[in-house]
C-alpha cells in the first residue's frame, strides 16, 4: 500500500505548500489541491486501508465506506469553492490554515480508530481557531481564545471517553455504541460539543461571525458536519439524539429571530439544520441514516452559499448588521440572487437541494410513528423559512434603502456563489445523483405531488407570516443572552469574587502578621535591647545574682534530696 | 401636535420613488403583493386536485399545511419576542463586562 496516498495528507501538503509558494503557484496550489484529494478521496476502497501499529493497538488511519467517502467529497469540494471564493481577498495564512482544517475534517472522515479521529479533530480544532484569529480584530481574538477553550474541553472530554473506551473493552475500533456507561457519555459529549448542542452551542454564534468574511465560509462547514458524521458511525439510533437535535432545531430558530448580526443568524441557523441531521441520527433507521447523511452534504453546500454571500456584502460594505445595509439587490444583483437560491435551499423549498434531503428525515420520521417529531421538524421547516428563507435576504437586500451602493462580487467570489448556486438546484432538480452515493439503498421519490402541494402551502403561508408579522421583527442594536452568559459572566464574577476574596484574606493575614512581628520584636527589645532599658542587657548587682543563685541551690538541693 | 425637527430622521437614503429600481417602487411591491396572495390561493386550492396523504391524519386535512405553517410561525414569532424580553441586551454588554 505505498503508492496509496491518504486523502487527508494530500490537503495538509496543500496548506503547507500554500505557506512555501507565492503568486500563480499559490493559486494554482490552492485549487488544485481540493481537486487532488477528490480524487484520492474516491480512490479509497471499503474496509480498512492502512493499519499502523500504536502502542499495542492498530491504528486505522485510512477506512473507507460509503458514508465516509460522501462526507470526505463534500469536504473536499468546500475546500475547493472556498479556495476559489477566498484566494483573492484572503490572506495566505487564513488559506494555509483554513486547508489544514479541511484536512482535519477529511481525516477525520476516514479514521478508522478512536486514536486517529481524536487526533484529526484536534487538529481541526487547532487550525479553525487561526482561522477565527484571521478576523484580525480584537473582538475575532477574543472570541477565538474562547472558541479554542470551548474546543479544547471537548477533546478532552472526548480523550476521557475514548481512553476509558480502550481500558475496558481493549479496542479503539469505531463501531456502533449507545451512550449506556461513562466511557460512551463522555465521547458522545465530547461529539456533541462539537455539533453545538446545549447548552454549550454559544461558540458557533460567538466565534464563526467574528472572522474574516472569507473565513466563515470555511467555518461553517467543517466542525459541525464531522461531528454529524462522527455521531452517524458511533451512536446510531441513541434516542437521546432525538430530542437533542429538536432542542437544536428550535433553539436556532428563536435565536436567529432576535439576531441582528447578519453572519450570527445563518450561524444560529447552522445549529438549526445540524439539529435536523442529529435528531435524524437519533431516529437512527436506515431511511434516517440516508436523510443525515445526505442533508450534511446538502447543508454544506447552501450554507456556505449564504456565508459567501454575506461575505461579499461584509467585504463590500464593510457593515455587519441588518440595521445598517438594506436595499443592496439594486447594485449586488448577483450576490442577491445567489443569496437568495441559498436561502430557498436552506427552507427546502421543492426544487432545491433542501427540499430533496430534509423530506428524507421528516419522511423517516413518519415511518417510525414518531407523531411529535414529525410535526416538531415540519414546525421547524416553517421556521426555517422565517429565520433564514426570508429573512437573510429581506433584510440584507431588500427592506428599506440604507442608500449604500456597493459594487457587486469580485469575479472568483461570484463564480464560486454561480457554482454551489447550481449545486441546489440540481440536487433539487436530479436528487438521484445524491441519492446513489447514500450510505444504505435509497427507496424514496422525493416529488410526490401530495408532498409538494403540503411543504408549498407550509412555506408560503410561514411567508405570509413574516411579512403580516414584520413590525413584530423590527432589528434592533442588542445581543440575546445565551448560555455562554454563565462563563462570561457569572464565571468570571465568580472567579474575581474569588480572586478578591483571596485578597483580601491575605491582606488580612499579612496584616496580622506584621502585627505579630512588631508585638515579639517590642518583647525581645525589652528583654535584650539596648543597655538601659533591656532587662538581659541591664547590669545587675553582684548581690542580687549570689541571691539568686542562693535561691536555685537550694530549691535544687531539696528537690535532689525529696527523690 | 408634533413638530417635524423631533421625529427621529427618516432612512438615510432615497425614499422608493417612481424613478427607483423596479422592484422598490410602490406600484411593483402592490403587484408582487397580488401574485403572491394569488400564489397563495392556488397552494391552497391545489389541494382540491392533489391528494394530500396525511401521515397522521390531520395533516391530510384541507389546508392543513397552511394553517399549521402560519400558526407555527405567529408561534416562533411571539415566542421570540416575549424571550427577547428577558435575554435581550445592549451590544456591548460583553464589552463593558469583559473590560472592567
Amino acid at each position: 500500500m505505498t503508492e496509496f496516498l491518504p486523502p487527508a495528507l494530500i490537503m495538509l501538503a496543500g496548506a503547507l505548500l500554500i505557506g512555501l509558494t507565492r503568486g500563480v503557484v499559490r493559486t494554482a496550489v490552492v485549487l488544485v489541491a481540493p481537486l487532488l484529494t477528490l480524487l484520492a478521496v474516491w480512490q479509497v476502497p471499503d474496509g480498512v486501508v492502512l493499519t499502523v501499529p500504536f502502542l499495542g493497538y492498530p491504528i486505522e488511519p485510512v477506512e473507507g465506506s460509503a458514508v465516509r467517502r460522501l462526507f470526505a467529497t463534500i469536504f473536499s469540494i468546500m475546500a475547493f469553492t472556498g479556495g476559489l471564493y477566498a484566494f483573492r481577498q484572503a490572506k495566505w495564512y487564513e488559506l494555509a490554515a483554513a486547508y489544514a482544517y479541511a484536512a482535519g475534517a477529511i481525516g477525520v472522515s476516514f479514521a478508522g480508530d478512536l486514536i486517529s479521529l481524536f487526533l484529526f479533530w484536534e487538529l481541526m480544532a487547532l487550525f479553525s481557531t487561526v482561522v477565527v484569529w484571521c478576523g484580525g480584530t480584537p473582538e475575532a481574538r477574543a472570541a477565538g481564545i474562547r472558541y479554542a477553550i470551548m474546543h479544547l474541553l471537548g477533546g478532552v472530554i472526548l480523550k476521557v471517553g475514548i481512553e476509558g473506551t480502550m481500558v475496558h473493552t481493549g479496542s479503539v475500533e469505531i463501531r456502533p455504541m449507545l451512550a449506556t456507561d461513562f466511557d460512551s457519555w463522555m465521547i458522545l459529549i465530547g461529539i456533541l460539543i462539537n455539533a453545538a448542542a446545549p447548552p454549550i452551542s454559544a461558540w458557533l454564534s460567538d466565534a464563526y461571525p467574528r472572522s474574516s468574511p472569507t473565513g466563515s465560509v470555511f467555518l461553517s462547514a467543517f466542525t459541525t458536519k464531522t461531528a454529524v458524521l462522527a455521531l452517524i458511525l458511533l451512536f446510531p439510533g441513541e434516542k437521546f439524539l432525538i430530542w437533542v437535535g429538536l432542542y437544536m432545531v428550535m433553539y436556532g430558530i428563536i435565536y436567529a429571530l432576535l439576531e441582528n448580526d447578519i453572519r450570527r443568524i445563518l450561524a444560529f441557523s447552522i445549529v438549526n439544520q445540524v439539529g435536523f441531521m442529529v435528531c435524524a441520527v437519533g431516529i437512527g433507521t436506515q431511511m434516517a441514516i440516508n436523510g443525515a447523511a445526505a442533508h450534511a452534504f446538502a447543508h454544506i453546500i447552501y450554507k456556505a452559499l449564504l456565508f459567501m454571500s454575506a461575505g461579499v456584502v461584509i467585504y463590500r460594505t464593510g457593515y455587519n448588521k441588518c440595521t445598517e445595509v438594506g436595499g443592496l439587490f439594486r447594485t449586488m444583483p448577483l450576490t442577491a440572487i445567489c443569496g437568495i437560491v441559498g436561502a430557498l435551499a436552506i427552507s427546502g423549498f421543492p426544487l432545491t437541494s433542501g427540499f430533496t434531503t430534509k423530506t428524507l428525515i421528516s419522511q423517516a420520521s413518519a415511518n417510525e410513528g414518531l407523531v411529535v417529531v414529525y410535526f416538531a421538524l415540519a414546525a421547524a421547516s416553517a421556521g426555517v423559512f422565517l429565520h433564514a428563507g426570508i429573512k437573510f435576504p429581506w433584510f440584507v437586500f431588500f427592506q428599506r434603502d440604507s442608500g449604500l451602493r456597493p459594487k457587486d462580487a469580485p469575479w472568483n467570489m461570484g463564480l464560486a456563489m454561480v457554482l454551489f448556486s447550481l449545486l441546489c438546484v440540481l440536487l433539487g432538480l436530479a436528487p438521484e445523483l445524491l441519492y446513489r452515493f447514500l450510505p444504505y439503498p435509497v427507496d424514496y421519490y422525493a416529488y410526490a405531488p401530495g408532498k409538494v402541494v403540503f411543504y408549498l402551502q407550509l412555506l408560503l403561508f410561514s411567508g405570509l407570516a413574516f411579512f403580516l408579522l414584520l413590525p413584530m421583527m423590527r432589528r434592533t442594536n442588542t445581543l440575546t443572552l445565551d448560555t455562554d452568559w454563565f462563563w462570561r459572566v457569572v464565571m468570571r464574577r465568580a472567579w474575581l469574587a474569588t480572586a478578591s476574596a483571596f485578597r483580601q484574606a491575605g491582606d488580612l493575614l499579612f496584616g496580622n502578621h506584621t502585627r505579630l512581628q512588631g508585638w515579639l520584636r517590642s518583647k525581645a527589645h525589652s528583654y535584650f535591647g539596648g543597655a538601659p532599658r533591656g532587662l538581659f542587657a541591664q547590669a545587675w548587682p553582684i548581690g542580687t545574682t549570689a541571691i539568686w543563685i542562693a535561691v536555685l541551690l537550694t530549691a535544687y538541693v531539696t528537690y535532689y534530696y525529696s527523690h | 401636535m408634533e413638530s417635524d425637527e423631533s421625529r427621529p430622521p427618516a432612512s438615510h437614503g432615497a425614499d422608493p420613488g417612481e424613478d427607483d429600481a423596479w422592484l422598490a417602487r410602490p406600484a411593483s411591491i402592490r403587484l408582487l403583493w397580488r401574485i403572491f396572495a394569488a400564489v397563495l390561493a392556488l397552494s391552497v386550492a391545489a389541494q382540491v386536485v392533489v391528494e394530500v396523504k396525511g401521515y397522521f391524519g390531520v395533516d391530510g386535512w384541507f389546508a392543513f399545511g397552511a394553517v399549521y405553517g402560519f400558526l407555527a410561525c405567529l408561534l416562533m414569532v411571539v415566542f421570540a419576542k416575549v424571550l427577547g424580553g428577558f435575554l435581550k441586551r445592549s451590544e456591548d454588554f460583553y464589552g463593558v463586562e469583559e473590560d472592567d
